[in-house]
């Protein structure tokens, strides 16, 4: 099989800018993987190409990159797979980071995101492993249901492809991002954890939990399937739980879920005055752009008539009772 | 064909010129619908934050409504779709999960069997009606008009539970536009996020999204941009000012509901599509159809 490879090449010191180098090679079998792909041009084309990778095996997490648009592991991406799909193979360094030569970036900033989020366990002062480590108590299994919540956030092997596909770190560059955060969920949810309520609260600060837009792109595109999104979203429940209601993404968690409560359906003519309300200075600057969807004809009557069999949805919220 | 139209809270509330374009286009494709008027909101991918089961319990009595009916659910929001999709898929595959939800439901008797389908009014364009019989209804051919496909987040992923169009490299929405007589334009932001999640309480955030996107598909030539999701058509028509004011460039840029521009094509005048309703003119882009006929 022939395949014709377009890799961004760019060595800082001698370009001035990235650019695409193209290579046709004879892939001797179908099975072979786009790391495969890069070994041999490196080996038979172009010594210069530059690239990380070790385990070959998709655990070591060193061989992220864009391959035909979307962030892979080269050595998880078949060849023929994607010859298959796009005619050919385009690979380019992952986004979000510096890149340092070819297809290597800097990861440095990566790394500094995990390590604020204290990724190791701050044990209870008299967690029952710390009891079992002195000979007070036998062995303490942690109930399979519990482990259940995060044992998928554990095999994250921190390549960095979700932070590279990340929605939000493309427009704010200071967000904890996806890996970090649902690393941080990980020891949220240990039962052993003895900080979890600290946790939460440096969490739910500027850049933390609630700068998530909810894209998916994370989940996409995750080699181990951590759903580095559905993390953050229990990291968001847990927060409410704990109390820590004060931000405006919890806040329009519970105003949203109140409205439904009380009418079935959202009322976009209450959700935006629930976030602003009472502070008098954010609704007069909601006023304007409120006026003018109110001449379109895009505000809907503050009193809305609840929808047909309300009393089914107050009983399941009542039932629940998720909110007052 | 007839299905249980699931409009969400969008089309009956801020974009009202969904809900009415929607049912136009539908009755000339002969595409039968019965309101589930009923149906409570789908959550948004919101109510799942706070209280999952709360989320899964409601969506199971909308589909036990459909069921009843012996109707496919089609909705006209992308987000309701993604929702939609996933708490589906759940309840059908999940027989514990959905065992736990109809018991949440069985005081009011309802009970979901996992029988319903959910499909989005540009599935049912490409599936059920067809590009053919949608090319031979076309009375106002888009030549000319280049326009910029926006699919937003919930239609496209998490993909294994959308399963329709491949999430990195759709083409329902520009096989849409091609059949209409339009010419799609390419570019990086059609499958990205619109930001509307994010608009009430970082919106700078937001519309950076929104209006990045929207300056690229710009940038790569589009007249307009369609959008088969209210809410990307509230952040990119509604928010579009301020984005222009954030970005400090001008934008222009006229936003399609995915029905506005079926029933642009089929014919349809502006006032059968409320076009008013839009904050961001949509007449340059009507002119360019014009010029052509």
């Amino acid at each position: 099989m022939r395949a014709t490879f377009a890799i961004q090449k760019f060595n800082p010191e001698i370009d001035a800018r990235p650019h695409l180098e193209e290579y046709r090679l004879d892939v001797a079998w179908r099975g072979n993987t786009v790391l495969d792909g890069l070994f041999q041009i490196k080996h038979q084309l172009d010594g210069s190409l530059t690239f990380r990778a070790s385990c070959r095996s998709a655990i070591c997490g060193s061989c992220p990159m864009v391959i035909n648009g979307r962030e892979r592991l080269a050595c998880q991406t078949l060849i023929a797979d994607e010859i298959d799909r796009s005619g050919r193979i385009e690979v380019k360094p992952l986004r979000q980071l510096r890149v340092v030569k070819d297809l290597v970036v800097e990861m440095d900033p990566f790394w500094n995101k995990v390590n604020a989020i204290t990724p190791w366990l701050t044990p209870k002062r008299e967690a029952a492993f710390v009891r079992h480590a002195r000979g007070e108590i036998g062995e303490v299994v942690i109930p399979q249901n519990v482990h259940q919540t995060f044992y998928n956030v554990d095999a994250c092997i921190l390549c960095g492809a979700c932070v590279s596909a990340c929605n939000s770190l493309d427009v704010s560059p200071g967000f904890l991002g996806p890996a970090a955060l649902a690393k941080a969920y990980r020891f949220v949810a240990d039962p052993r954890e003895g900080e979890r309520r600290e946790r939460l609260e440096r969490l739910t600060r500027e850049d933390g939990i609630w700068d998530c837009v909810r894209c998916n792109f994370c989940v996409e595109v995750c080699p181990k399937d951590v759903q580095p999104m559905e993390a953050i979203i229990r990291l968001r429940r847990e927060a409410i739980r704990e109390g820590l209601t004060e931000h405006p993404g919890a806040t329009h968690i519970t105003a949203f879920m109140d409205i439904v409560r009380r009418e079935g359906r959202l009322n976009e003519a209450r959700m935006p005055l629930a976030m602003v309300w009472p502070n008098l200075f954010r609704m007069l600057k909601i006023l304007p752009l409120g006026l003018k969807m109110f001449v379109k004809g895009k505000v809907p009557s503050f009193f809305q008539r609840p929808i047909k069999g309300i009393r089914e949805i107050r009983r399941l919220f009542k039932l629940r009772e998720t909110f007052k | 064909m007839k299905y249980a139209l699931f409009t969400g809270c969008a089309a009956k509330g801020a974009c009202p010129e969904l809900y009415q374009s929607a049912v136009k286009v539908a009755q000339i494709l002969g595409i039968e619908l019965e309101e589930l008027k009923s149906a409570a909101c789908c959550g948004a991918g919101v109510m799942k934050e706070g209280d999952p089961d709360l989320s899964l319990a409601i969506n199971a009595r909308t589909f036990a409504q459909a069921e009843e009916k012996g109707l496919p659910v089609m909705t006209i929001c992308g987000t309701c779709q993604g929702v939609l999709s996933s708490a589906n898929k759940n309840l059908k595959e999940d027989a514990p999960t959905r065992e736990r939800i109809n018991t949440m439901l069985a005081p009011d008797g309802i009970a979901y069997r996992g029988t319903t389908e959910v499909k989005h009014l540009l599935w049912v364009l490409i599936q059920d009606v067809g590009l053919d019989k949608l090319r031979h209804a076309v009375k106002r051919s888009l030549a000319g008009l280049r326009v910029a496909p926006f699919y937003g987040c919930y239609i496209l992923r998490p993909s294994k539970d959308l399963g329709f169009d491949d999430p990195n490299n759709p083409t329902s929405l520009e096989k849409l536009i091609t059949a209409l007589g339009g010419e799609r334009i390419d570019y990086s932001g059609r499958i990205k996020c619109c930001g509307f999640p994010l608009i009430l309480e970082k919106e700078s955030m937001a519309l950076a999204m929104g209006g990045g996107n929207t300056a690229e598909a710009k940038r790569e030539g589009a007249d307009c941009m369609v959008t088969p999701c209210p809410l990307c058509h509230m952040s990119l028509d509604i928010y579009q000012e301020r984005a222009e004011r954030q970005l400090g460039e001008r934008l222009d840029m006229p936003i399609f509901h995915l029905p506005q521009l079926v029933g642009l094509a089929l014919g349809l005048s502006e006032k059968d599509l409320g076009l008013s309703h839009h904050l961001v003119s949509v007449d340059a882009a009507l002119q360019k159809i014009e010029r052509q006929t």
